[in-house]
């Protein structure tokens, strides 16, 4: 009974009888086959209307609107970071290439695509929440997005649904520190995943751009090692990188199922792993639908950003 | 690249004398000859970088262990060797080294060194089947949609791209959710979807293959499409997917445990690494540190393995790199 399309629409507090069953199933098509029900979800789609979840009882447009803010500020900020340390950390190891530092970012970066995502972010639990015994308190609140024995982030003003932004705009600075430091943990555990590929994209690139002409040309000019590095090669290095960042947060925006589950984040990627336990079909569609127009986005992004990057590729 | 011998650059020239013997020798001879020659030179070259040689060591490792559990950890007399066996005289926890636990014990006495020693035999079977599967329906699908072209190739890769479109971790889970959550249906729903990337990667390999004089050559000195296609675009094309293949083997056991953790893969008491990260989350806050942290470690090195294999293999493989 609980796995049936119909529950949604009734009241779970009234036995629904086998005639309203049947009314609901008429009223939203679900006696028809699978290709018309199919048919019906395209129509709705392109009208604006992605029915109705099962396992987040509201309009599937409406849950994603409500829970996709809480990814976003993720992402954002777990890319942010591993964008900095990965072109730092990359480019040394590829100008020097085989030196100790190259090793050393190898393994770290070998560690960062072999580790479960889940099981680090539990260490990172450990070592942050409990404080390594130094403070009684612990340096870094529990999960979810903020505390909410002490706050309430439904009395004050949306203006865009995250929380930081959201807590600022209305002026309320404990209640904005308290959600930075729900976010540190979480963005950390999914920064260091990401930075492990920026890291070892970033450091084949310069290896490669070390090697060009150009660089050479750069260097008889007589031109200090620094800006050979900086001006010549790393801009030429960041091309192909820009891809692996921009698919990267494309794969955070669409939810870090994992991370979300086990720092109890409430975004697309929680919602998603529960509608597809759930079998909220409604849902699992709306949720690849949007993971699909994220990863058109985010290409999209990546070719502006190309385009700014290499002046030899021209928009229009 | 590899699969045909390559005399340019080679340290080992065939002398004439090799060439002599070669040409009186059987013709399996011929056709294995600069192969062994050409693996040996891979070795060779591997055994030159620390990081693969670390890995080769790990991966033996786990090999050894994933083949022989039963050496190292006896299973019980009766009953299911792969769920880890209790003992309800000890229901606390007991940290490592107490009671001969050597990595502790987790709740009812569960052994954590028997279940990382079986998880490893768990984890290994299941990446050997998903991994070996897929390559084989990957390749075929490959091959003949990028050799035969036309239609065929368009209606196959339309089918790839739509499987590739689908989120894989979802899928993964909504079919899990469907049928039994056991290791099976994580099995089935896992090469569901698995087969599609290497579809992609060999398709793009024939299609350059395919172009080279030597394929006009056979073609033309009157050889089946069939024998074409397995004899000469194949071996001449599966550089990539080796590499990707071994690296893949540790990523299906990182998705294999994340559904573990979930709750959507191995059932309750198993001795899989991420269902015993699960079990023992719960006791990680009240300091029971290695219910997790062993399990965890297991996961890690044996992807790490693979992975060291795969980065040391895809330099050796590399026509460009290799000389």
């Amino acid at each position: 009974m609980a796995g049936e399309p119909w529950v949604i629409y009734t009241d779970p507090n009234k036995p629904a009888t086998p005639e309203m069953i049947e009314a609901i199933k008429e009223k939203y098509h679900l006696n028809e086959p699978v290709y018309v029900q199919y048919y019906y979800w395209l129509d709705g789609a392109l009208h604006g209307d992605l029915g109705n979840s099962k396992t987040a009882r509201m309009a599937v447009t409406q849950a994603l609107a409500n829970k996709f803010p809480a990814t976003f500020e993720l992402a954002v900020v777990a890319t942010f970071f591993a964008v900095i340390l990965g072109i730092t950390v990359g480019t040394r190891a590829g100008v020097r290439a085989n030196s100790a530092f190259d090793q050393g970012s190898r393994v770290v970066s070998l560690i960062g695509v072999s580790i479960p995502v889940f099981w680090l972010g539990l260490l990172i639990m450990m070592v942050f929440y409990k404080g390594l015994g130094l403070f009684t308190e612990g340096w870094l609140p529990g999960p979810g997005r903020y505390d909410v024995y002490k706050y309430s982030y439904s009395s004050i003003h949306h203006y865009t649904n995250l929380i930081t932004v959201d807590t600022l705009l209305n002026g309320k600075f404990s209640f904005f520190w308290d959600s930075v430091r729900h976010l540190i943990a979480p963005a950390l555990t999914l920064c260091f995943v990401n930075l492990a590929i920026i890291i070892r994209m970033m450091r084949s690139s310069m290896l490669e751009v070390m090697g060009a002409e150009y660089v050479k040309t750069a260097r008889s000019k007589g031109l200090p090692e620094n800006v050979v590095i900086r001006k010549h090669a790393r801009r030429n290095a960041l091309i192909p990188t820009t891809t692996v960042i921009g698919l990267g947060f494309g794969g955070l925006l669409s939810g870090a199922v994992l991370t979300e589950t086990l720092f109890n984040w409430p975004g697309i990627g929680q919602w998603a792993a529960q509608a597809a336990v759930g079998l909220d079909s409604a849902g699992i569609m709306g949720f690849t639908l949007l993971t699909a127009i994220i990863y058109v986005l985010a290409n999209l992004i990546v070719d502006l950003v190309y385009a700014y990057l290499d002046p030899r590729v021209r928009l229009g | 690249m590899t699969g045909k011998p390559e005399v340019k650059g080679n340290p080992k020239k065939p002398s004439s004398a090799m060439a002599a013997g070669m040409r009186t020798s059987s013709s399996l001879m011929l056709v294995l000859k600069p192969r062994i020659r050409e693996l040996k030179f891979s070795l060779h070259l591997m055994s030159k970088s620390v990081t693969s040689i670390a890995g080769m060591i790990l991966l033996a490792l786990l090999v050894f262990v994933a083949a022989f559990p039963a050496l190292l950890a006896e299973p019980p007399p009766r009953g299911d060797p792969y769920v880890i066996p209790q003992d309800f005289d000890i229901p606390v926890p007991q940290p490592p080294g107490e009671m001969g636990f050597v990595f502790g014990s987790g709740d009812n006495g569960k052994d954590i060194y028997y279940g990382i020693i079986w998880g490893a035999r768990i984890s290994m079977a299941f990446a050997i089947q998903v991994v070996g599967i897929s390559l084989v329906i990957g390749t075929l699908f490959g091959l003949v949609a990028g050799y035969k072209g036309g239609v065929i190739d368009e209606v196959m890769m339309r089918i790839t791209d739509i499987v590739l479109s689908i989120p894989g971790l979802i899928l993964v889970m909504a079919i899990a959710a469907v049928l039994e959550r056991n290791l099976g249906s994580t099995k089935i729903a896992l090469l569901a979807i698995w087969w599609s990337g290497y579809t992609r990667l060999v398709r793009g390999q024939v299609l350059s293959t395919r172009e080279n004089t030597y394929i006009d050559a056979a073609r033309s000195s009157g050889s089946g499409e069939l024998k074409i296609m397995f004899r000469h675009i194949l071996p001449n094309s599966w550089t990539p997917m080796i590499v990707q293949g071994t690296m893949d083997m540790g990523t299906v056991v990182l998705v294999l445990a994340g559904l573990g953790y979930l709750g959507l893969g191995a059932p309750f008491g198993y001795a899989e690494w991420g269902r015993m990260v699960q079990e023992g989350q719960e006791y990680f806050v009240t300091g029971y540190w290695w219910m997790t942290v062993f399990p965890g470690l297991a996961i890690l090195l044996f992807v790490l393995a693979f992975n060291l294999m795969g980065d040391g293999l895809r330099d050796v493989l590399d026509p460009k790199m290799r000389r």
